[in-house]
């Protein structure tokens, strides 16, 4: 039986690690304010989160990460480069998985720094490494800034990139508008002219808030669309191999490097990634059995902008992640203050962890 | 004794009699036409329960209705993994009600989700906000635009009159229940051609919660038997 101090002390345990690094022991509000987290992560997060109601702010959630309230925090201290560290319960609905714990610990560490982004990178890297120690670990990583990259490298309309850029975290809904883009699958023609569009527009009361101008506007960008080339294949096939490429990341690197001569456009952020493999290897990790997705990350949270990785157990597949993290530099951009502010972290459960190390000793 | 939930209300109150009769079961309601509640004519140790269909699934799923009639729509909103709680045993035949999505006619440039999509990324970059989606099925619709990929919408809680949210500037589209679409032309909306969320019609369910004694069981039995024959 699982006891609720020995999960304490688990927590502490692995905080303990983040804390040498000196970084600031923060403490963070249980409730936020729905807003700012439906703004983010959208009408999901709802489905996800306890929603509670205050008079003053209104609509309020039991947080369910730490991600926002440490963002917050930042802004308003609005110090870097800062080091933070944090340790208490996430609250979550589990509507598909009733199983699932309701409330758990998180430990969490979090840079934001825009001085050596893969130093950093490999710095919280290292210390989730070290934090989990003694654990049987399978490690998966990414970097969604290569696939972004890629995206933003094709030579197509600014529409079509946004539009791809938008859902690279939906993997199904990209692949699908890939295709119509490609000319491997119908895509919507507009089956009359502006004119006769304009016509039928007219016919009805215009209500709400979307105004004709906005429907007007979309009917020319449909047009031109459809009048667009296909994506050239050759630039397809690339993205198509960064996407599907699974390798150790030694192996990956070489296989990105070749990439990139054939694509500049992500060149740079091929650069990033071979940095990060050497700052990885001056921590002492074996990058030799390091392993690297290229779609990993890509169904998690919409915020990870780069590296990315996740630390699971070998033996207990069907737990859920033990650690996971990344670098998520657009965030800040997103939020309120419209400020950019480069920023890596992690986030590890020590119920889990904790589990794992008892089992280890059966 | 056995607790049958009825719906106290209106055209659906009166089909659900009508119904049952036509099964040979008579409903009657109180001497008191105030006073919700009632039994079966001929069939000892049944309570009816008058309830609006809404709150039919809530009781159904916390076993202290044995049986109940309402929409399949409302029963799928409330009950997370409802067909681990409930059976349907048959479904009645009236009370046709499609869940679908629903926008402005004006939006020549919208007849699928693909558009709703596209739209909602086209309208937070112009109005700084998401597209508002006014509907009470908000569980039912979250999954269903999360399966299709649709992105950057956010959904207001409208628990009536959801066809005038656009016009009143409270939405910019709508998820609710139609059976003729009459109301929605009249509210200047038309239904996206892949918006439909789920097909609904009053449905008489048994819950899979609830205690039934040895005696309470040859009851249920019974109306099983007489409720579940075909037409």
């Amino acid at each position: 039986m699982t006891v609720l101090k020995d999960i304490s002390r688990e927590a502490r345990n692995l905080a303990a690690v983040f804390e040498a690094t000196g970084a600031e022991v923060v403490e963070l509000d249980f409730l936020q304010i729905s807003n700012v987290l439906l703004d983010l992560y959208g009408e999901d997060i709802r489905g996800r989160a306890f929603i509670t109601n205050d008079p003053v702010h209104g609509e309020m959630m039991l947080r369910p990460d730490f991600t926002i309230p440490i963002v917050e925090r930042h802004m308003a201290n609005n110090v870097s480069p800062a080091r933070y560290t944090y340790s208490g319960k996430v609250f979550r609905r589990q509507e598909e998985f009733p199983d699932r714990p309701r409330e758990f610990l998180q430990v969490g560490y979090e840079i934001f720094d825009g001085a050596n982004p893969e130093k950093a990178d490999a710095e919280v890297f290292s210390l989730v490494n070290e934090a989990l120690s003694g654990i049987q670990v399978r490690i998966a990583t990414g970097d969604i800034g290569i696939l972004m990259a890629a995206v933003r490298s094709l030579s197509t309309t600014d529409t079509r990139k946004k539009a791809l850029l938008r859902h690279i975290w939906r993997p199904h809904r990209f692949r699908t508008l890939l295709n119509q883009y490609s000319g491997l699958s119908s895509k919507p023609q507009p089956n009359q002219d502006l004119d006769d569009y304009n016509k039928l527009l007219d016919k009805f009361q215009a209500i709400g808030s979307r105004k004709v101008q906005e429907i007007k506007e979309r009917l020319r960008q449909i047009k031109l669309e459809s009048e667009t080339d296909p994506l050239d294949p050759e630039e397809v096939k690339i993205l198509d191999e960064l996407l599907s490429l699974k390798d150790r990341c030694m192996v990956a690197r070489s296989h990105l490097e070749n990439l990139s001569k054939k694509m500049p456009g992500i060149e740079s952020t091929v650069d990033n990634f071979a940095t990060r493999l050497d700052f990885l290897k001056k921590n002492g990790i074996n990058i030799d059995r390091l392993d690297f997705e290229g779609s990993y990350g890509r169904t998690s949270m919409e915020y990870y902008d780069g590296f990315v990785f996740g630390f699971y157990s070998e033996t207990h597949m069907d737990l859920a992640a033990v650690a996971t993290g990344g670098r998520y530099d657009a965030l800040t951009e997103r939020m309120e203050s419209g400020k950019k502010i480069p920023a890596v972290g992690a986030v590890l459960r020590p119920d889990l962890t904790f589990l794992l190390r008892e089992k280890n000793h059966d | 004794m056995i607790r049958l939930g009825v719906p106290s209300k209106g055209r659906l109150m009166g089909q659900t009699f009508d119904w049952f009769s036509k099964r040979g079961i008579n409903l009657v309601r109180s001497e008191s036409d105030r006073e919700y509640a009632g039994h079966i004519e001929g069939i000892e140790n049944v309570q009816l329960i008058f309830l609006s269909a809404s709150e039919i699934p809530r009781e159904l799923f916390a076993g202290r209705l044995h049986f109940g009639v309402t929409g399949y729509d409302v029963i799928q909103e409330k009950l997370v993994r409802f067909n681990q709680l409930v059976e349907p045993i048959s479904e009645l035949g009236f009370g046709f009600a499609d869940l679908i999505i629903a926008v402005p006619s004006f939006w020549v440039d919208v007849e699928t989700l693909d558009d709703l999509d596209a739209v909602s990324a086209q309208f937070r970059d112009k109005h700084g906000y998401r597209l508002r989606i006014a509907t009470k099925y908000h569980r039912l619709l979250r999954e269903f635009l999360m399966e299709a990929g649709v992105a950057d919408y956010q959904i207001v809680d409208s628990q009536g009159a959801t066809e005038g949210a656009v016009k009143n500037d409270l939405a910019e589209a709508i998820a609710d229940i139609t059976s003729t679409g009459n109301t929605l032309k009249a509210n200047h909306l038309k239904i996206l051609s892949d918006g439909l969320i789920l097909k609904s019609q009053a449905t008489f369910f048994k819950s899979l919660t609830a205690e039934f004694s040895k005696e309470e069981n040859q009851v249920a039995n019974l109306l099983v038997k007489k409720l579940s024959a075909k037409d």
